[in-house]
C-alpha cells in the first residue's frame, strides 16, 4: 500500500459541486428558506480554515492544536480595525490575511523547533497565549467580544449586509482559495511536504531544508485562517476571545479527521459533516454535542484510510525528536 | 421528508395574499444553563404562566415560545438569534438575563425589525443615546437597584464601602449607579470575571480594606458563592453586606440558606407587594411551581402581559409595527409592581423597594418588602435618548 | 503591605495549587506512562463533582460522598481504560486528541442528560463552612483549610507509593522507559489499568473537594484541564515530583496574578481595566512559562528519567 502524492482535482467531481454553490441561494430563494444561505456561508467559511488545517496536518503532518488562533487574529484584525473607522474590506482583509501570516511566522518559527507531542502542547501554549491577550485587551470588548456595526465594505454597489451577496463573496473566496491549495498540494512544494510527512529523517539526509519547508507550510495555512477569520467575523458581525480557545481548535482537528486527513476534499468535506451534523441533530435534540462526540470516536477507533497517512512514530522518536 | 412537506407548505403560503397572523411567535433567548440558570428559567417560568392564565394565548393569538439558551455566552446568544429571527421568524424576542448577551444580540433584532422587549438586561447603551425605538424593557434600567442600594447605604451612614461587581457593561453600569447616590468614601471597586465562582483573593482584599459595608452586584450563581465564601471567611463577622434583588433574590437564598439571614437588599418589587395581580401572580406561581417567584418571574411575567396588551391593541395585526410600536408604549396591563408607564426609551418609570431576607409565617426564609427608597425613579439616560 | 493579606493569598494560591496538583498527577502518569494525550480528565472531574453531589444529596455525609466519588470515578475510568483507551495507545497522537475530546464531549451531554443544565448544589459539611483563627485577626475558611490538609496528605502518600513501594516502582520504570518496562516482562495491561483506575480518583478528589467552592456543571473540567496541561509540561512528563512542582508554580503566579497584579495596577489604571489586565496577565505568564519549557527544556523541570 503506497502513499499517493497526487492529488487531482478532478472536474467530474468539482464541477458538480461547483454548479450546486452557484444555484444554492437560487434555490433556497425559490423555497424561501434564507436562513440556509446563512448556514451554506458558515460551512464554505469553516471549509476553507479546515483545508487550510489539512494542509499542514493532513500533508505537513504537523498536528498543530493552536490554529483556532490565526482565525481569531484575523478576525480581530478586521473588527479592531472597524472600530478606529476603517470599514474597507480591500484594506482590512487583506490585513488580517497579513496578520495572522505573521503570527504564524513568529509562531512557527519558535515551535517547529519541536516535534511530536510536543509540537501539539507549544501550539496549544501559544494559541491560549493570543487567547487570554484578546481577553485582557477591554478597550477591544476583552471577554464580551467587539462587535461589527456593520459588514466590511466591497464595494458600494455591493452591500454584504445582504446574505445572499455575502454568500457569493465568500464563495469567491474559498473557490479562489481551494483552487490554491489544489495546485499547491500537487506542486513540487507539496510533494515535499508529503515527503517530510512519510519520513522527515530522509527528507533531511537527502538534503531539503524540512524546517524551512515546514516553516512556510505553517505560514501559508496560518495566513488561509487569517482570511477564514475575516471572512467568519463579518458573516457573525462579532469578534470575540472564543473563536481562539482550545475548544475550537479542537473542532477543526474534528473537521480534518471527519473529512480526511490527507485528502484533498478533506476538510471542505470535514467542515460540511460537522456543521450539518450540528445543525441537523440540534433540531431533534438539544444534546447534539452527544452525537457528534460519537461520530468523532467511531471514526478515530475505525479509522478510515485517511489517518492511515500519520503513522505513528515509536515514542522514543516522539519524545526526544 | 418532512423538511421537504414545510418547504413545499412554505412555497405555497408565500405566494398567498398577506393576511393578519393567526399565530404568535415568540423568540425565548435566555441563560438556562450553568450556574445562573435559574434565572433564565424563571424568566421563562413567569412568561409561560402568563400565556398559560390567557389560555395559551397572547393578546388573542395562539402563542409559541421557541426557546434558547445562549449560556451567558455573547456568540452563542449571537448565533441562536439569527437562527431565531431567520429561521424560525419569531415575531418577538424576550428573555435575555446578561447584558453581554443583549448587547451583542440587539443590533441583529433592530436591524430585522423585530421587538426586543426586556424582561432582564437594560444597559446604559440602550437607554440613553442608543436607545431604540425596537426595544422595551418591563424590568429596570440596569443602574436602578443599585442606585437605590447606593442611597439605602448613604442615608444609613455607612462612611466607607468596598464595591465588586463582574466586570461586564451590567457591572459597569452597576457600580456607576451605586456611586451616583452614595457619597462616602469607595475604598476599593474590584471587577471579577463573569461567571467567576471562587472569590478568596477578592475576600482576602475586603479583609484588608477594612470597609464597614460591602456592596455587591452578583447575579445567580455568583453571588451564591460569593455569600457562602463571604460567610466561611468569617467577613461577617466585622462588615455589612448589602445587594440588589438580584444578589438575595430567592434563587440565592435557597441555595445559601441561614447564613443569609437579615441581608438588605433592593429591588422595583417584592413577592409580598400589596396589589391584587401580585397576589394573583405569586400564588398561581407557588401553585404551578412549588416555588415563590423571584424578581426574574415577576419581569417575565410582566412581559408577557406587556406583548398580550400591545397584541391586543391592533388587534391582532401585528405587521402594522407603527401601530403596534404605539400599543407598547401605551403599556395598558396590571403590572405586578403596581402601576406601570414607560419612559421615553421605553424604560419603566417605577419605585424602588428595601426588602431584608427574614423567617417568614412559614418559618422559611424569604424577602420582605421594608419601605420605599425611591419613588416614580427615572433612569440618568432618559434625557439623552432622543425618543419622543 | 498587610502581613494577613500576604497570608492569607499565599494560602489561597497553595490550595488552588494542591487542587491543580491532583488533577495534574493522574495526567502527568497517563502521559508518562502510557504516552496519551487525554482530554477526557476533566471529565472524570466533573464526573466526580457529579457523583458527590448526587450521594451527598441522597445520604447527607460529606464524607461518604466523597469516597462515593472516589470509586464510582475510579470505577467509570478504568471501564473507559478496557474498553476505548486501549485502543489508543499504540495509536498518533491526533487520533488520541480527538477519540479523547470526543470522549470529552460525549461525557458533557451525558451529564447534561442525566442531570440537567442547571448546577447542582454540593455544599461542604456544616462544622467547616465557618472560619478558624489561625492568627488574632486572621479568620480563614476552615473548608479551604480542609483541602490544604487533602491536598497535602495526597502528596505525601503518592510520594510514598510511587517511591517506596513495588508498584510504585513499576510505575517509575515505565514512566522512564516504557519499552524496557515491557521487555522486562511488567504486566502492562493490568499496570495500565490501575494507573488510570488511580488517575481517575484522584481528579474525583478534586471534583468533590472544589464542588462546593465552584459549581457542579457540565463542562466544568476544561478550564482546569488545560492548566493541568500546562502543569504537567513544566513540571515533566510522567513525574509526580514535577508536577506538584508545577502546580504549585503556577498556583502562585495565578494567585499573583488576581491579587498583587491587579492592586498595583489599580494605582495607574481604571478599576475594570485593572481588574481584567491582572488575571489575564498572569494567564499569558502562564503559557510563556510554558512554551519557555517546551522550547528549552521539553522534559521539564523534573523530568521522569533524570
Amino acid at each position: 500500500m503506497g502513499v499517493r502524492l497526487d492529488h487531482p482535482l478532478r472536474s467530474v467531481v468539482a464541477l458538480p459541486v461547483l454548479i450546486a454553490l452557484i444555484a444554492f441561494p437560487l434555490l433556497m430563494q425559490v423555497i424561501d428558506e434564507p436562513f440556509y444561505v446563512v448556514l451554506a456561508s458558515r460551512i464554505l467559511i469553516f471549509a476553507l480554515v479546515a483545508t487550510s488545517l489539512n494542509l499542514l496536518v493532513g500533508f505537513g503532518g504537523m498536528v498543530s492544536f493552536g490554529h483556532a488562533a490565526f482565525l481569531g487574529a484575523g478576525a480581530y484584525v478586521v473588527a479592531i480595525l472597524m472600530q478606529h473607522g476603517v470599514t474597507s474590506a480591500w484594506i482590512a482583509w487583506p490585513a488580517a490575511v497579513a496578520v495572522a501570516g505573521v503570527a504564524a511566522l513568529l509562531i512557527g518559527a519558535i515551535s517547529l523547533r519541536t516535534r511530536g507531542v510536543y509540537f501539539i502542547m507549544i501550539t496549544l501554549a501559544f494559541a491560549q497565549m493570543m487567547y487570554f491577550i484578546f481577553v485582557s485587551l477591554k478597550a477591544y470588548g476583552g471577554d464580551d467580544g467587539l462587535p461589527l456595526p456593520s459588514r466590511s465594505i466591497v464595494a458600494p454597489a455591493l452591500d454584504l449586509s445582504s446574505d445572499v451577496a455575502f454568500y457569493y463573496v465568500v464563495l469567491a473566496f474559498v473557490l479562489l482559495g481551494f483552487f490554491l491549495f489544489a495546485r499547491l498540494v500537487n506542486s513540487r512544494f507539496g510533494r515535499v511536504l508529503q515527503g517530510i510527512r512519510e519520513n522527515e529523517t530522509r527528507m533531511e539526509a537527502v538534503g531539503y531544508p524540512v524546517y524551512r519547508y515546514k516553516l512556510v507550510a505553517f505560514v501559508i495555512a496560518g495566513a488561509a485562517a487569517g482570511l477564514g477569520g475575516a471572512l467568519l467575523v463579518n458573516q457573525n458581525e462579532l469578534a470575540s476571545p472564543a473563536m481562539l480557545n482550545w475548544p475550537q481548535s479542537g473542532m477543526l482537528l474534528t473537521m480534518v479527521i471527519l473529512g480526511g486527513v490527507g485528502f484533498l476534499w478533506g476538510g471542505a468535506i470535514g467542515a460540511v459533516v460537522l456543521l450539518l451534523l450540528e445543525e441537523v441533530l440540534a433540531t431533534y435534540t438539544i444534546h447534539w454535542q452527544l452525537g457528534v462526540g460519537l461520530v468523532l470516536l467511531a471514526v478515530v477507533l475505525f479509522a478510515p484510510n485517511g489517518l492511515s497517512t500519520l503513522r505513528k512514530s515509536t515514542g522514543a522518536q516522539a519524545r526526544d525528536g | 421528508m418532512s423538511r421537504f412537506i414545510v418547504a413545499l407548505a412554505a412555497l405555497l403560503l408565500s405566494v398567498c395574499p398577506l393576511h393578519a397572523a393567526e399565530k404568535i411567535k415568540v423568540g425565548f433567548l435566555s441563560t438556562m444553563s450553568g450556574p445562573s440558570a435559574a434565572l433564565g428559567i424563571d424568566i421563562r417560568d413567569g412568561f409561560a404562566l402568563a400565556m398559560q392564565q390567557n389560555g395559551g394565548k397572547l393578546g388573542g393569538l395562539a402563542a409559541e415560545l421557541v426557546v434558547g439558551d445562549d449560556q451567558q455566552n455573547a456568540d452563542t446568544g449571537k448565533q441562536l438569534i439569527e437562527r431565531l429571527l431567520k429561521k424560525d421568524r419569531v415575531d418577538f424576542v424576550t428573555g435575555i438575563v446578561f447584558t453581554n448577551v443583549m448587547l451583542a444580540v440587539a443590533p441583529a433584532v433592530f436591524d430585522a425589525q423585530t421587538f426586543l422587549i426586556s424582561a432582564n438586561a437594560t444597559p446604559s447603551q440602550l437607554s440613553g443615546e442608543g436607545c431604540s425605538p425596537w426595544f422595551f424593557s418591563t424590568s429596570w434600567q440596569n443602574d436602578g437597584a443599585h442606585e437605590a442600594a447606593g442611597k439605602y447605604i448613604a442615608d444609613k451612614g455607612y462612611s466607607s464601602v468596598v464595591l465588586i461587581a463582574p466586570n461586564y457593561p451590567a457591572g459597569k453600569d452597576a457600580l456607576t449607579g451605586f456611586k451616583r447616590f452614595y457619597k462616602g468614601t469607595v475604598i476599593d471597586e474590584m471587577y471579577t470575571k463573569l461567571g467567576q465562582l471562587d472569590y478568596a483573593a477578592e475576600l482576602a482584599q475586603v479583609r484588608a480594606a477594612k470597609p464597614q459595608a460591602v456592596y455587591i452586584f452578583l447575579p445567580g450563581g455568583m453571588g451564591v458563592n460569593f455569600i457562602k465564601q463571604y460567610n466561611a471567611a468569617g467577613l461577617n463577622r466585622s462588615m455589612v453586606l448589602v445587594g440588589p434583588g438580584f444578589s438575595a433574590d430567592e434563587d440565592v437564598i435557597k441555595a445559601v440558606g441561614e447564613p443569609m439571614a437579615g441581608m438588605f437588599n433592593t429591588a422595583q418589587w417584592a413577592h409580598d407587594l400589596d396589589n391584587a395581580q401580585n397576589k394573583r401572580f405569586v400564588a398561581d406561581f407557588r401553585k404551578q411551581y412549588g416555588r415563590t417567584p423571584t424578581v426574574y418571574a415577576s419581569q417575565g411575567y410582566d412581559a408577557a402581559q406587556l406583548i398580550d396588551a400591545a397584541v391586543r391593541g391592533v388587534k391582532g395585526k401585528i405587521e402594522d409595527k407603527a401601530a403596534l410600536r404605539k400599543a407598547f408604549e401605551a403599556a395598558d396591563f396590571p403590572s405586578v409592581r403596581g402601576d406601570f408607564a414607560f419612559n421615553v426609551n421605553h424604560v419603566p418609570i417605577q419605585n424602588y423597594y428595601l426588602r431584608q431576607v427574614v423567617k417568614g409565617a412559614d418559618g422559611k426564609l424569604t424577602n420582605k418588602l421594608v419601605s420605599t427608597i425611591l419613588t416614580a425613579h427615572k433612569d440618568a439616560y432618559a434625557a439623552a435618548c432622543k425618543m419622543k | 503591605m498587610d502581613l494577613i493579606l500576604i497570608l492569607e493569598q499565599g494560602l489561597n494560591g497553595l490550595q488552588f495549587g494542591l487542587m491543580l496538583f491532583l488533577l495534574a498527577a493522574g495526567l502527568t502518569l497517563v502521559f508518562g506512562i502510557m504516552d496519551m494525550i487525554n482530554l477526557a480528565h476533566g471529565s472524570l472531574y466533573m464526573i466526580g463533582a457529579y457523583l458527590a453531589a448526587l450521594v451527598l444529596g441522597s445520604t447527607g455525609s460529606f464524607l461518604l460522598a466523597v469516597c462515593g466519588a472516589l470509586a464510582g470515578t475510579a470505577a467509570i475510568g478504568m471501564l473507559i481504560e478496557i474498553g476505548i483507551l486501549r485502543r489508543l495507545y499504540a495509536r498518533d497522537h491526533l487520533s488520541q486528541v480527538l477519540a479523547t475530546f470526543a470522549l470529552l464531549l460525549i461525557a458533557n451531554e451525558a451529564m447534561r442528560i442525566l442531570f440537567g443544565s442547571q448546577s447542582l448544589a454540593l455544599n461542604p459539611p456544616e462544622v467547616l463552612s465557618g472560619p478558624v483563627e489561625l492568627l488574632p485577626g486572621f479568620l480563614y475558611p476552615a473548608y479551604r483549610l480542609l483541602i490544604i490538609a487533602v491536598g497535602l496528605a495526597v502528596a505525601l502518600l503518592l510520594y510514598l507509593l510511587v517511591a517506596k513501594t513495588r508498584v510504585g516502582m513499576l510505575v517509575r520504570a515505565g514512566a522512564s522507559n516504557r519499552e524496557m518496562a515491557l521487555a522486562m516482562g511488567v504486566n502492562v495491561k493490568a499496570l495500565f489499568t490501575a494507573v488510570f483506575g488511580v488517575g481517575a480518583a484522584l481528579c474525583a478528589l478534586a471534583g468533590a473537594m472544589l464542588g462546593p467552592l465552584l459549581a457542579v456543571e457540565v463542562g466544568m473540567g476544561e478550564s482546569i484541564l488545560i492548566l493541568a496541561f500546562v502543569v504537567i509540561v513544566i513540571g515533566g512528563i510522567g513525574s509526580i515530583r514535577g508536577a506538584l512542582a508545577g502546580a504549585l508554580i503556577v498556583g502562585v503566579v495565578d494567585t499573583l496574578g488576581r491579587t498583587l497584579l491587579p492592586m498595583s495596577l489599580r494605582a495607574v489604571l481604571p478599576p475594570a481595566v485593572a481588574s481584567n489586565l491582572g488575571p489575564s496577565l498572569a494567564s499569558i505568564l502562564i503559557y510563556v512559562l510554558m512554551a519557555g519549557v517546551l522550547f528549552w527544556r521539553p522534559q521539564g523541570l523534573f523530568p521522569a528519567r533524570g
